[in-house]
């Protein structure tokens, strides 16, 4: 019988079945950053367990809060920081070389097909998008996993979109993913990996898959997942070139971390997307979604464009051939955040930055920060932002405040008019 | 292992999700305690008031898709250090439903129709829960009437609970 790729990946790296509903993975990959790791360092310590078990699996970075805000934002940082240089952890990456962790960590080539991935940070499923498995944990199976580099999963069972046709010009993978949320709801995918597939992908970017596997978990959904293909490995070739003598060699290696054709399926969904509107987020769920369209004019405080749904140099790109030589409206706030060091490099090179700072936008560093209301960024009671970002709950950027998500391209547009609006790019 | 008893605080909403629960400003927090007078601080539910209404309860019922977005353990921790050892709901999401195993606590799922019972008939009064962990029994118990209702939890799941959390296990075992 065919198997999934998620099906494939547990095969490869059980390493126990204690009891009929549990699998022990073997990790190859366990990333942290200083909001959750901190305790789980602290705990590990207060057992007699500061131990790691492999540093060159564990990858680390302050990217919540940094620079440090106050006492306790330092101190966390301090405790990361201390622990990579006890243990080894050559990849720690501190201010300066610091970056959103689900665009940073894919950047420097740390992920592979067929690689388990586990973060304490909920979107980890963003990885998938390089036919992994990756999975947002607690702080506990974090804590497992820095010490013995397994982590505990249910079967995965998995739902598959396969996407036909052709996105508009204007039209991007942030506006299918939620339209994809929509469909499946907040909580359609619990417990489930989901499989993006179909040409609709096959065309995309890695930057653009990572946008769809981004947001998997706000369907519920473990892990967003997209097959290996000549995409990824032109993405890694950098890093993987002394493994293989071409890239065909690549290809056909990876290739094995496909699902089978005649693989099991809880549900698949299949779309045309050809006819697809830009999309925007109402109300506090993710699936809570409508054509941009139908929220014109609603009034906006800030605009974010940032995050590691959407603070890539292609996002970067997009927004910036909108705002050329054009002026943000005088009634709101822009702020943007290049998701890295790399990417803010490219966006100053290629004159982005200058674009941004131009039409009335600040620059900041790399980093989370309004994402999720703890650093830069936040916004007033009664206040509401149009966010590139992947979460619009209740107070999210700050306490009363409103999120409206959206693809860079609709928050650029909507930067200037001062309101919600539709993209020029977007040819309805 | 952790004690599995005591009243009952309802909370009728699906979604209610982990920034609700402990909103970010407070993950600069490095202990648990830290965290016990902002449980459910940004939870919006007609009548729902986090300093009144969560005063010596140890149980949540509530209904489906608990402790949806974030991966913050912070979330069942805030529960704990306020004494709520159990949550009782339709579902939960992944993430929450493993902390709350990890951390030796208990995360229920009963079918639609029996959270519907459940509220009907206990939400308003004086409601108290124990669970008999050995038994698969909830036992709800108000002024007027006591029952039982059978429920079912994975192995993992128990086994990590009775051993009081999951590093404890994976440690002797891995």
């Amino acid at each position: 019988m065919g198997r999934t790729i998620a099906e494939k990946i547990f095969d490869a790296h059980r390493v126990d079945m204690p009891f009929s509903d549990t699998h022990v993975l073997k990790l190859d990959r366990v990333f942290c950053h200083e909001i959750t790791t901190p305790i789980a360092i602290t705990d590990l310590m207060a057992r007699g367990m500061d131990r790691v078990f492999d540093p060159t699996k564990i990858k680390a970075v302050i990217d919540h809060v940094t620079p440090a805000k106050d006492s306790k934002t330092a101190e966390q940082g301090k405790i990361l920081r201390d622990w990579a240089k006890r243990h080894g952890i050559k990849d720690f990456f501190d201010i300066g070389r610091n970056g959103v962790c689900h665009a940073l960590f894919p950047e420097k080539g740390f992920v592979r097909p067929g690689y388990t991935v586990i973060m304490g940070d909920s979107h980890t499923c963003t990885h998938g998008a390089f036919g992994a498995f990756a999975a947002g944990v607690g702080t506990t199976d974090l804590e497992v996993g820095i010490l013995k580099g397994v982590c505990a999963f249910h079967a995965p069972k998995t739902i598959k979109f396969v996407l036909n046709g052709a996105l508009k010009p204007g039209v991007y993978a942030k506006d299918l993913i939620l339209f994809i949320i929509k469909e499946l709801t907040v909580n359609g995918a619990t417990n489930k990996v989901i499989e993006f597939s179909g040409p609709v992908v096959d065309e995309m970017s890695m930057e653009s898959r990572m946008t769809l596997c981004n947001m998997a978990i706000e369907a519920g959904g473990t892990c967003g997942v997209c097959y290996p293909d000549m995409t990824t490995v032109e993405y890694l070739w950098e890093f993987i070139k002394d493994e293989f003598n071409s890239k065909e060699e690549a290809l056909k290696e990876y290739s094995k971390w496909m699902s089978d054709d005649d693989a099991t399926y809880e549900k698949v969904y299949e779309y045309d997307v050809s006819e697809l509107e830009p999309m925007v987020t109402f109300g506090f769920k993710p699936d809570q979604v409508k054509p941009v369209r139908e929220m014109a004019g609603t009034k906006i405080d800030q605009i974010y464009i940032g995050s590691c749904t959407n603070g890539r140099i292609e996002d970067l790109r997009i927004a910036a051939s909108i705002l050329k030589d054009k002026k943000i409206s005088d009634d709101v706030r822009g702020i943007v955040s290049p998701a890295t060091p790399a990417v803010y490099s490219m966006a100053l090179k290629e004159g982005i930055i200058e674009i941004f700072q131009d039409s009335g936008f600040c620059v900041t560093n790399p980093t989370c920060g309004a994402c999720l209301g703890m650093s830069n960024g936040v916004l007033a009671e009664g206040e509401s932002c149009a966010a590139t970002t992947n979460r619009n709950f209740n107070g999210r950027m700050g306490k009363g405040g409103t999120v409206h998500l959206m693809s860079p391209a609709t928050a650029a547009a909507s930067a200037i008019e001062g309101k919600i609006t539709n993209s020029p790019l977007y040819k309805g | 292992m952790k004690t599995f008893s005591g009243k009952v605080l309802f909370l009728d909403r699906s979604d209610i999700n982990t920034d609700e629960i402990i909103p970010a400003k407070y993950l600069t927090e490095i202990t648990k305690e830290a965290l016990k007078p902002y449980l459910l601080e940004d939870l919006t539910l007609p009548g729902f008031n986090n300093t009144e209404d969560i005063n010596d309860k140890a149980v949540i019922v509530t209904r489906a898709n608990f402790g949806c977005g974030s991966s913050r353990e912070h979330a069942p921790w805030a529960l704990e250090v306020n004494g709520i050892n159990v949550v009782i709901a339709e579902s939960f999401a992944r993430i929450f439903r493993q902390n709350m195993y990890n951390c030796g606590m208990l995360a229920i799922e009963l079918p639609e129709d029996k959270i519907d019972y459940l509220f009907e008939n206990y939400s308003g009064k004086d409601t108290s829960i124990t669970i008999d962990i050995e038994n698969d029994k909830i036992i709800v118990t108000s002024a007027d009437k006591s029952e039982e209702i059978p429920f079912k939890v994975g192995e993992f799941a128990k086994t990590l609970v009775k051993e009081g959390g999951w590093v404890g296990y994976a440690d002797k075992n891995y």
